[in-house]
């Protein structure tokens, strides 16, 4: 059996990770089930290799740190659809600009309360409060505010899942059928996961759903200190 | 694509900085807006930064893994508040959907019926009347030296 307290080269872990991806990938192209997500299925398997080798999290992340370098940049590289979408929505940008602004508040405010009045401890709270953004802004939200950056990136992951099965569904539900709305919220609620699901049947609504990300996350960036510090 | 990633790091770069001064806003936010400004402002050109961008967005959900193995830590604070983080989780996914959805149809709706009244053909008039003025301006500044 692999000891892996002696073995932390960084090459085993980004292998690792690399092949459970690239199989959880090819898994979720033919049973596309939103619980199945390839992020799902690949933290789990990485999770149980971890355990069964006795590796800390630490020595995974010698090799893990390489994969989420490209977090950064990756935020960065959403100003190329945010100034595309931007052109695109030009006339009615200053209006979902104000939609924005309402819903990154509901979607901060939303999740701490029901939280707090369940009584979860202050570091779960504070780690729920960017949870609709996309995990790259999330994460760097939760270190500003002292929240877990991990367990922020699995909320983040959650719900993304929980908006792609449920949203969908409730926003018909509610007589939202705009696409331009459907997207934005799939966007603002549920980041990329969201997202992706709408972009299926409609190309309009997947650039207000990229929109409503960028949107969302810039907006959350700036209002989640200061409600956290309102709250807690 | 190097020139692309060279300016996408170039960017976060500068945005760590800028957040390091005392802004809240995490450095990589920082770094996105400033390059959606000079996008917007024509100094860097889509196509020098798309291709990188693309490589990096269409991979998005791979980096984000080894944060999320980072769960493996916390699984005792999640079994002993999963109902909290539950229904934290399902009404404040559901809450941003209302908002937003409903919210934004609303002004959509209003905008098209606004922009259905507003296009008469009289919005044309006023443009050509200063198109004309700029060409006899030009013509006579042009006139001026000869």
């Amino acid at each position: 059996m692999i000891d892996g307290t002696t073995i932390s080269q960084p090459l085993l872990w980004v292998t690792l990770t690399l092949v459970a991806y690239a199989a959880a990938r090819r898994l979720y192209t033919r049973v596309p089930v939103a619980l199945l997500h390839p992020v799902v299925l690949c933290t789990a398997a990485v999770i149980a290799v971890l355990k069964l080798t006795g590796t800390e999290y630490a020595a995974y992340m010698n090799g893990g740190q390489l994969i989420s370098f490209f977090l950064g940049p990756s935020v960065v590289a959403l100003s190329v659809p945010l100034y595309l979408n931007l052109q695109q929505m030009r006339r009615s940008a200053p209006m979902l600009l104000l939609v924005t602004v309402f819903g990154s508040l509901v979607g901060i405010v939303s999740a701490m309360v029901p939280a707090l009045v369940l009584g979860a401890p202050d570091s779960l709270v504070l780690a729920l409060a960017p949870k609709s953004v996309t995990t790259p802004i999330a994460i760097g939200i939760a270190e500003a505010i002292g929240g877990e950056a991990s367990l922020t990136a699995t909320f983040v992951v959650l719900t993304g899942i929980i908006g792609a099965m449920l949203g969908p569904l409730f926003l018909r539900l509610l007589g939202v059928v705009h696409p331009v709305a459907v997207g934005l919220a799939m966007g603002s609620a549920a980041h990329g996961l969201g997202t992706a699901r709408v972009l299926e049947d409609d190309r309009l609504a997947g650039a207000a759903g990229g929109l409503g990300i960028c949107l969302c996350g810039i907006l959350t960036a700036v209002f989640a200190p200061l409600i956290t510090a309102g709250l807690l | 694509m190097l020139g692309g990633f060279s300016l996408l790091l170039l960017f976060l770069l500068v945005g760590e900085m800028v957040s390091t001064i005392g802004l809240v806003l995490p450095g990589n936010v920082i770094g996105m807006l400033l390059l959606t400004g000079t996008l917007a402002l024509g100094i860097v050109r889509v196509e020098q930064v798309r291709a990188a961008s693309n490589v990096l967005l269409d991979n998005l959900a791979f980096f984000f893994v080894p944060p999320a193995v980072g769960v493996m830590l916390y699984f005792e604070v999640i079994a002993e508040h999963w109902a909290a983080i539950a229904i934290a989780l399902v009404i404040g996914t559901l809450a941003v959907l209302l908002a937003v959805g409903a919210s934004a149809q609303l002004a959509l709706r209003r905008l098209e019926a606004r922009s259905r009244e507003g296009s008469g053909p009289g919005g044309s008039g006023p443009r050509n009347g200063s198109e004309d003025e700029s060409g006899e301006r030009s013509g006579g500044s042009s006139g001026g030296p000869a």
